[in-house]
């Protein structure tokens, strides 16, 4: 037979009823990667893009040249925020099967990825996230009431209704805001860092994309500019193995990591465990000071996995194992955390369960404060003339004679109805 | 004043800003060192230091994303994309991020980048170095879209556009960079040193976006155009000997509608002209406005000249810019109809 082309459709090693497979995952024992210096050269440490940074033994114990050394005091700051963050995550979750909300975006089984990450930077840094890293508000100190007037588009929303849920923003705060469109944020970021530089400033700018959409054109414009002008910034790739319905490999990672693109763009990259709350600490920090200290770009691969659907709208057991998650053989980062603590004598069962508790309670109280604020289906909302404004800095004229055709229709009644509930007299 | 060519212009433009604000910073391809294919960054880098006027990878996707991240950072960046042809890599970028960022965050976040980019044909640049693609632009809201047909004008606006807090898309029609060409490439090019409109201010000063001009008064019609084809309009009037008033749109988006539609209730009669393609282009958009405001008024149909709806052939640049004769012919068929 004369050998011809052939087109390879990847495909998952277990679809529905199949047993969850995770062998492709090359792992590293935890310890047994080495840490070099902040300043080696990127071509120096191409290893680390293969290997899987762990800190966190079998035996919840930390290991190795990355364990970061945290305070408990600190580590039980994290296990907080991430546990505040599933806790927040499963509430709004419940909230939209009620219909209260129209959408929602968990990151269950990923809270580290965010929280550790984002405890490991300074609060100038600029965080530019994607739709996944709720946590990142959290370790601000974000008040909960306001994603969720977000999520109602209600009259506290500070997106003033105009977008979906879960696309918040905090100026003050330094958390950029969230684009539906996928990987526009990367070589933004990439610019955000470029300006810290011009401008002599310290602060570095660290942003976070999906292993589904670094196949975007935009991955490979932040990765060129990071690289060409050694900018500030650390490039967050969270590889949860899943895509809606595609696997990783439909992005590319059959036959390399994803980390492995940052030594072809002369970037340092690092593959860490990213359900490992000090390994993802750690190698932040190492980014950061690298960044910070003018050595430029790091691409941070984090291994984790998509516990929750990707979002209200798809139902993953139409194209995954439903019971793949307990396969995964990273773990979960609460539970691992809380382990480790646990481990340290820092921490029982006891405390976590009156921390889950005390939580519990703060997004309930949190949900009813939101929600005296007004919901999308029973209001009260802003003015829907309020939709005119922030298009431009000034209103333009031809804005103001649409405002007031809208204005108009209200008042006759044509439009606008008042919502539902002041309806029912 | 100082006599200056259009790229003179804008480079003085540049150089003003970046010396009067700190915050301003020019990136794009070959804009650095070499000083922009057109010439138009000449000495600036050198001048203002490569920190300040950076070369960029080929990546229009990435710089138009790189300034949209330096102007969030305070900076208010002026990216150059070396033709408007390129522009597309970085479509995304200015529709669903530079339009939208102060709309979805409800004015917390913003980013003032102005994009430079060379428009328009008669330069022997084939389908990929001769477009207009303002129209594609005008439809996203969020931005402002400019074309200046003058050195003077080049300048002012263009200190607006840097000087302002909203993105600006900001075409420069190539074919009159160096003088008004008047849609006769068989006659000996005329600099913009014998033009009234070459003088310009060496310092600082700004023309209003959001602004129309009336380039030349007149009773008979009017004809509403911008860019290169101001030039052509203004032959295609001596050509066809009817006194129509001629008004420079300069700033497509927001439209300056008062100015135009006075002018066309005074004069009964409408020729609207663009360079670029015919469907679904800008002068549709003008058209409407101009039947809406003076419908009453109007003695004939509206005529529109434009490009004719296929991609600019290298071979037959003359057959299909729309010159002169083809403005003139409009313009007597406007005047002809009652």
């Amino acid at each position: 037979m004369t050998p011809r082309s052939r087109l390879h459709v990847p495909s998952p090693p277990a679809r529905p009823g199949q047993e969850p497979d995770f062998s492709y995952l090359s792992l590293s024992a935890a310890g047994a990667v080495h840490r070099p210096e902040f300043t080696a050269p990127a071509g120096d440490i191409e290893d680390l893009s293969k290997e899987l940074v762990r800190v966190l033994g079998d035996d919840h114990l930390a290991v190795g040249p990355w364990n970061p050394h945290l305070e408990p005091a600190e580590l039980q700051v994290g296990l907080r925020h991430m546990l505040l963050t599933r806790l927040f995550d499963d509430r709004m979750q419940k909230i939209q099967r009620q219909g209260r909300i129209s959408f929602y975006i968990k990151s269950t089984g990923e809270e580290a990825v965010a929280v550790a990450a984002g405890m490991a930077l300074q609060p100038g840094d600029m965080l530019v996230p994607s739709y996944r890293q709720q946590g990142l508000h959290v370790v601000r100190g974000r008040d909960l009431v306001e994603l969720m007037c977000q999520c109602l588009s209600n009259t506290r929303d500070m997106c003033k209704g105009r977008q979906m849920p879960i696309m918040y923003h905090w100026g003050s705060g330094n958390i950029f805001s969230i684009s539906g469109n996928l990987a526009t944020q990367y070589p933004q970021a990439v610019g955000w860092a470029m300006a810290a530089a011009i401008k002599g400033e310290d602060h570095i700018a660290a942003s976070w994309i999906g292993e589904g959409s670094s196949a975007e054109a935009d991955f490979h414009h932040a990765m060129t500019f990071a690289a060409v002008y050694q900018a500030p910034v650390i490039l967050n790739l969270v590889n949860n193995q899943w895509a809606i319905s595609t696997f990783q490999g439909f992005a590319g990672g059959e036959r390399r990591t994803f980390a492995q693109r940052g030594p072809g763009y002369g970037i340092p990259g690092i593959r860490v465990d990213g359900n490992d709350f000090l390994a993802v600490h750690a190698v932040t920090q190492w980014a950061a000071q690298r960044a910070r200290q003018g050595g430029g770009a790091t691409l941070i691969e984090h291994v984790t996995y998509r516990v929750a659907a990707h979002s209200t709208s798809d139902d993953p057991s139409r194209y995954r194992p439903k019971e793949e998650w307990k396969a995964w053989p990273l773990g979960d980062p609460v539970a691992r955390l809380k382990a480790h603590l646990v481990a340290l004598g820092e921490w029982s069962e006891e405390r976590h369960a009156k921390l889950e508790k005390e939580l519990e309670a703060h997004v309930t109280a949190c949900w009813k404060k939101a929600e005296s604020f007004g919901t999308l289906a029973g209001g009260p909302s802003l003015d829907p003339l309020t939709m005119f404004d922030d298009v431009l800095k000034e209103i333009p004229e031809h804005l103001v004679k649409q405002r007031e055709e809208l204005r108009a229709l209200q008042t006759a009644g044509a439009i606008g109805a008042a919502p539902a509930h002041a309806r029912q007299d | 004043m100082a006599r200056m060519n259009m790229v003179q212009a804008l480079n003085s433009a540049m150089d003003v800003m970046l010396a009067r604000d700190p915050r301003v910073v020019i990136l794009g391809e070959d804009v650095g060192y070499f000083g922009g294919v057109f010439r138009a960054t000449e000495g600036l880098q050198r001048k203002h230091g490569e920190h300040r006027v950076l070369d960029t990878p080929i990546s229009e996707g990435g710089i138009i994303a790189a300034a949209i991240g330096m102007g969030v950072n305070g900076l208010k960046p002026v990216a150059e994309i070396q033709f408007a042809d390129y522009i597309y890599p970085g479509f995304d970028q200015v529709v669903s991020e530079l339009a939208r960022l102060r709309y979805r965050t409800a004015g917390e976040f913003t980013s003032p980048v102005t994009i430079r980019t060379p428009c328009g044909g008669g330069i022997r640049g084939g389908q990929t170095h001769s477009q207009s693609p303002e129209a594609i632009f005008t439809h996203v809201c969020g931005i402002k879209v400019v074309m200046p047909s003058n050195p003077y004008d080049a300048k002012g606006l263009l200190i607006s556009a840097i000087e302002g807090e909203d993105p600006v898309v900001f075409f420069e029609p190539k074919r009159i960079y160096n003088g008004p060409f008047d849609g006769d490439p068989h006659k000996p090019a005329v600099p913009w040193s014998a033009h009234p409109l070459g003088e310009v201010p060496e310092g600082h000063f700004t023309v209003p976006l959001g602004r129309a001009a009336v380039v030349r008064p007149g009773t008979a019609a009017t004809i509403i155009t911008y860019g290169t084809m101001v030039h052509v309009a203004e032959a295609a009037v001596r050509q066809a000997g009817i006194d129509a008033e001629i008004i420079d749109v300069r700033t497509m988006a927001p439209l300056d509608v008062d100015t135009l539609c006075a002018s066309v209730c005074k004069t009964g009669r409408c020729v609207v002209v663009h360079e670029a393609t015919l469907f679904g282009g800008y002068g549709a958009e003008l058209v409407a406005t101009v039947q809406e405001h003076c419908f009453w008024n109007l003695e004939a149909p509206i005529q529109r000249v434009a490009g004719w709806d296929t991609p600019y052939p290298h071979a037959f640049e003359w057959e299909y810019f729309p010159g002169p004769a083809r403005v003139a012919a409009a313009l007597k068929k406007v005047m002809e109809a009652s």
